[in-house]
């Protein structure tokens, strides 16, 4: 395990800063704060590129930094630093009260010392020594781009690592007192194909949570053949033609919509906000009754997965929606301050400089009961999407998703391949239309930008029909 | 520490692990940033962040690169070794050396530097600018999305063969997205960022006032029927399509195969000879600019687009080396250096006689769809083929009256788009992310509720 030489006056990963947090922490909350947090993180990352047959990118990054966040009633402030000595802590503390104004020193004590450490990271200490080494990584990538090699259409080919290893110290008045051990690594394949004016791109991406030895495992020659039969089928595809038509989605990538359309708007910090149709809709009627929608951060090696969130909470299953009825709100420390949601191990962040917010881990629409043929089979004319790629959701909740894959559907049977293909709703209306569930659940990983950064996720669905929704197209 | 120490301090732990060529490239900054959420202070943000990025060149001459946040000796020795480590994978097929230029003279903006305001102020300034927009019309219920935020930093260059290079500089920015909200009608939501070199700069009131007749207007919203549709495309919404399609001109991008443009480009006719495009990151109205890329090399202006022809590509050390030519400014720094445009500058040229003058947007009578903003670009846009499909918001303007447009896409190819142009209005705007007059595209695909 690499660990930063640190100054005796500096925080050290491990049981003997007790007493320097705790020093840290009745500081502010002397100066009168209602509650102190203290997030401190060392990180050592690698990414890798390997683009045609050579390794063109190798790129180590290490980093260290203390995020403080001190509340007083609702309000918060939060400073970041990469000083981690006691008086730097110090320093962002009383910072952290000057901007929220606090003057009045408290003579009521409110922090009973921290609690006995919750040590997440005793048996993942050997992580970092145990993930494949650049040379590894290098000739593994190599065979992946030498695999995607497979017709001189071909013009582009990358495969691409990235490794995130995290090791954090979570401390806070009210006793929480914990350390973990986070190491993510990510495999992604992209490919162009070219004949004369017709273009197409294929791209996969792979991930996981924890074991070390995943990326050494990985199917190298399988993604490769994936993303190679996607890219050349919808080489020569013409363009969709636009208008509202029946969906079906499929399974794994396919969950980016609900993730992006649904789950984003069942963060308390969208009721914050304002900014979500479902917050007065709690055990209310949200979706089709075919839809039962879940959040977690406990499934075994999956990208969104977390032993602790980074408010040191264990994450809990939160089912969100049940059988169309809405039965949760994903919820943080403030979240829960701030709109009485109970907090569900969902405060997360992407590192250090940002402050803690609801997000999703492990979001996906769990199976029904039909198969992927019956679904299809079910609709006389319309799309299916069988890769997505990314989107975006606005203020208001319409969503735009674009389509990396689609084959028109026509009666009950694939035909030709489209591309260009653009999703286009709000999450209130297409909801309800989700009118059928397979029974084909599965996961992929991904990486989700919002108010506290970049944050490693897993999204997920079976394949699902959507009776009808606006398909951009040309 | 100041940007000598730090480099005497790298040439030191260097010299001690027998690395002898060398750059690396620094960034330290202090930033504050305040949100309010009707009236209380939502988020109040401070961080001081340090950063380096170290190249070191082995015995094989090849680079390898590391990044930390650790400036003590022992943090920079760290660093030092894992890029030397990292310098045995270095790219074999492509050499990257210092900049030709990193020693000549660079041209800093004379600009005032700010003080920091402090949270407090900035704070009370946000309240009152929330307070106000919400005032503005009764529709509008919130400012969901809102900041006010200043920052203050300074970057450096210094390589082992003695260049060395700093700036120091302020920047302040203001964004207010309000959401308004009428019976039975959907939501709606439009916004207005403003920049400046310190919060005193920015002109906060026009903040306001653009994102309430924003948001107003598009409350009388109706669908729009999906077909072809006359396109006038304003400033803003033409800087956002370049940007996103300029690969067009990044040597990169041509090298790694990802544009649509190749070696043998320049000099090309890609679009009616009545357009010129520069990148002209020094430009007196750019407040991000910068005066030296992430190789020290110097930042200038450069025309990309001259009468429709490919002029320019914009290079790195690494690409200009295999272009026969020298950098240009556009330059990250890494192993595998990124290139990127600085700030686009857009107008008319002299050869404009097969113009549609006629195609003014506040006069025009005729039925066109007007783009006043584009969204989702990261998922709508096919650089490398060349295709996008995008949500916008716009308006339908028949007979001079104009309707917002509920909800929709525009798709097409750019460069279709670019050949079809039919009109460059006389006056430029100020945007952001560049200098645009509103554009007029012949026909464009529009896809609409119904």
């Amino acid at each position: 395990m690499v660990s930063a030489s640190i100054k005796s006056s500096e925080i050290r990963f491990g049981e003997c800063n007790k007493k320097l947090l705790e020093e840290v922490i009745f500081y502010g909350i002397s100066l009168g704060a209602d509650f102190v947090e203290l997030f401190i993180e060392n990180s050592d990352n690698s990414n890798v590129l390997a683009e045609e047959d050579f390794i063109t990118n190798v790129s180590p990054s290490f980093s260290k930094g203390a995020g403080i966040r001190i509340f007083k009633d609702k309000r918060d402030g939060f400073v970041s630093t990469n000083d981690l000595s006691k008086h730097g802590l110090m320093r962002s503390i009383s910072q952290a009260i000057e901007m929220l104004n606090i003057s009045k020193k408290t003579d009521i004590l409110i922090f009973n010392g921290l609690k006995k450490l919750k040590d997440y990271s005793k048996s993942k200490i050997d992580w970092l020594n145990e993930v494949p080494t650049i040379n590894e990584v290098s000739e593994k990538l190599l065979l992946s781009t030498k695999s995607l090699k497979k017709d001189k259409k071909v013009v582009v080919r990358k495969g691409s690592y990235a490794r995130n290893w995290q090791e954090v110290i979570i401390a806070s008045s009210d006793g929480t007192y914990a350390t973990d051990i986070r190491l993510h690594q990510t495999v992604g394949l992209n490919i162009i194909a070219n004949d004369a004016q017709y273009r197409s791109n294929g791209s996969r991406r792979f991930g996981s949570h924890g074991f070390p030895n995943e990326f050494r495992l990985w199917d190298h020659e399988k993604a490769s053949n994936e993303v190679y039969e996607s890219s050349m089928n919808m080489l020569y595809a013409d363009y969709v033609q636009a208008g509202q038509m029946p969906v079906v989605l499929a399974n794994k990538f396919g969950g980016v919509i609900f993730h992006e359309a649904c789950g984003h708007l069942l963060e308390t910090t969208q009721i914050e906000r304002g900014t979500t149709p479902f917050s007065d809709k709690l055990n209310k009627k949200i979706a089709h009754e075919s839809v039962t929608a879940i959040d977690e951060g406990l499934s075994e090696g999956s990208f969104g997965s977390l032993s602790i969130d980074d408010e040191g909470m264990e994450p809990e299953k939160s089912i969100l929606i049940k059988d169309g009825i809405l039965k949760k709100f994903l919820s943080d420390r403030a979240g829960e301050l701030r709109t009485g949601h109970k907090r569900t191990g969902s405060g997360r962040r992407q590192n250090y400089s940002f402050a803690a917010a609801s997000r999703m881990r492990n979001t996906y629409i769990a199976k029904g009961e039909f198969t992927k043929e019956e679904l299809i089979n079910s609709i006389s004319d319309g799309l299916y999407c069988k890769s997505m790629g990314g989107g975006s959701v606005g203020a208001t909740g319409q969503f735009n998703f674009a389509v990396e894959e689609g084959y028109l559907i026509k009666n009950g049977k694939l035909t030709k391949p489209v591309k260009g293909a653009t999703l286009i709703g709000d999450a209130k209306e297409v909801m309800p239309k989700i009118s059928m569930c397979g029974n084909d659940l599965e996961l992929a990983p991904g990486f989700c930008g919002s108010v506290s950064g970049s944050v490693n996720v897993t999204v997920g669905q079976p394949h699902i029909k959507v009776d009808t929704i606006t398909v951009g197209g040309r | 520490m100041n940007p000598t120490e730090i480099t005497s301090q790298i040439s030191t732990a260097a010299n001690m692990l027998n690395i002898d060529k060398w750059d690396y490239g620094a960034s330290f900054s202090n930033d504050y940033s305040v949100q309010v959420d009707r009236g209380a202070a939502k988020q109040l943000k401070a961080s001081q962040k340090q950063v380096i990025t170290l190249r070191v060149w082995n015995k094989d001459n090849l680079v390898g690169i590391t990044t930390t946040s650790d400036l003590s000796e022992t943090g920079i020795k760290k660093a030092l070794k894992q890029a030397n480590i990292a310098s045995e994978f270095g790219n074999k097929n492509e050499f990257t050396d210092f900049s030709p230029l990193a020693k000549d003279p660079i041209q800093v903006k004379e600009v005032d530097k700010k003080n920091p305001l402090g949270i407090k102020k900035l704070l009370k300034i946000l309240r009152e600018a929330e307070s106000k927009l919400i005032d503005s019309h009764e529709a509008i219920k919130s400012i969901p999305y809102n900041g006010l935020s200043e920052s203050f930093y300074e970057r450096i260059y210094a390589n082992s063969d003695g260049a060395f290079r700093n700036y120091s500089k302020s920047q302040a920015a203001i964004y207010l997205y309000a959401r308004a909200e009428e019976k039975d009608k959907k939501p709606r939501s439009s916004g207005s960022v403003k920049l400046g070199y310190g919060v005193e700069d920015i002109d906060i009131e026009s903040c306001i006032k653009e994102a309430a007749k924003k948001t107003i207007a598009h409350l009388d919203y109706s669908s729009i029927k999906t077909d072809k549709y006359l396109i006038c495309l304003s400033p803003e919404a033409f800087l956002t399509m370049m940007n996103a399609f300029s690969s067009i001109f990044n040597a990169r991008s041509i090298i790694d195969g990802v544009s649509l443009s190749n070696k043998n480009s320049i000099g090309e006719l890609i679009s009616i000879p009545a357009l010129n495009i520069y990148d002209d990151g020094l430009n007196d109205k750019n407040i991000s600019s910068a005066p030296f890329d992430g190789e020290g090399t110097p930042t200038k202006k450069l025309s990309l687009i001259n009468k429709g022809k490919l002029e320019n590509f914009i290079h790195s050390e690494s690409t200009a080396k295999i272009f026969n030519t020298i950098p240009t400014g556009h330059a990250g720094l890494g192993s595998k250096v990124s290139v990127s445009p600085d700030w686009l500058v857009i107008e008319k040229s002299n050869e404009c006689s097969n113009l549609n003058t006629s195609l003014v947007h506040t006069n025009y009578q005729g039925e066109f769809v007007y783009i006043e903003e584009l969204n989702a670009i990261h998922a709508g846009v096919r650089a490398s083929q060349g295709s996008f499909s995008l949500p916008f918001e716009g308006w339908l303007y028949r007979n001079g009256e104009k309707r917002s447009i509920e909800s929709a896409t525009v798709a097409g190819d750019i460069k279709y788009l670019l050949k079809n142009i039919i009109n460059i209005e006389n006056e430029k705007e100020l945007t952001t992310s560049g200098i645009s007059p509103h554009v007029w595209i012949n026909e464009l695909s529009i896809t609409g509720d119904e």
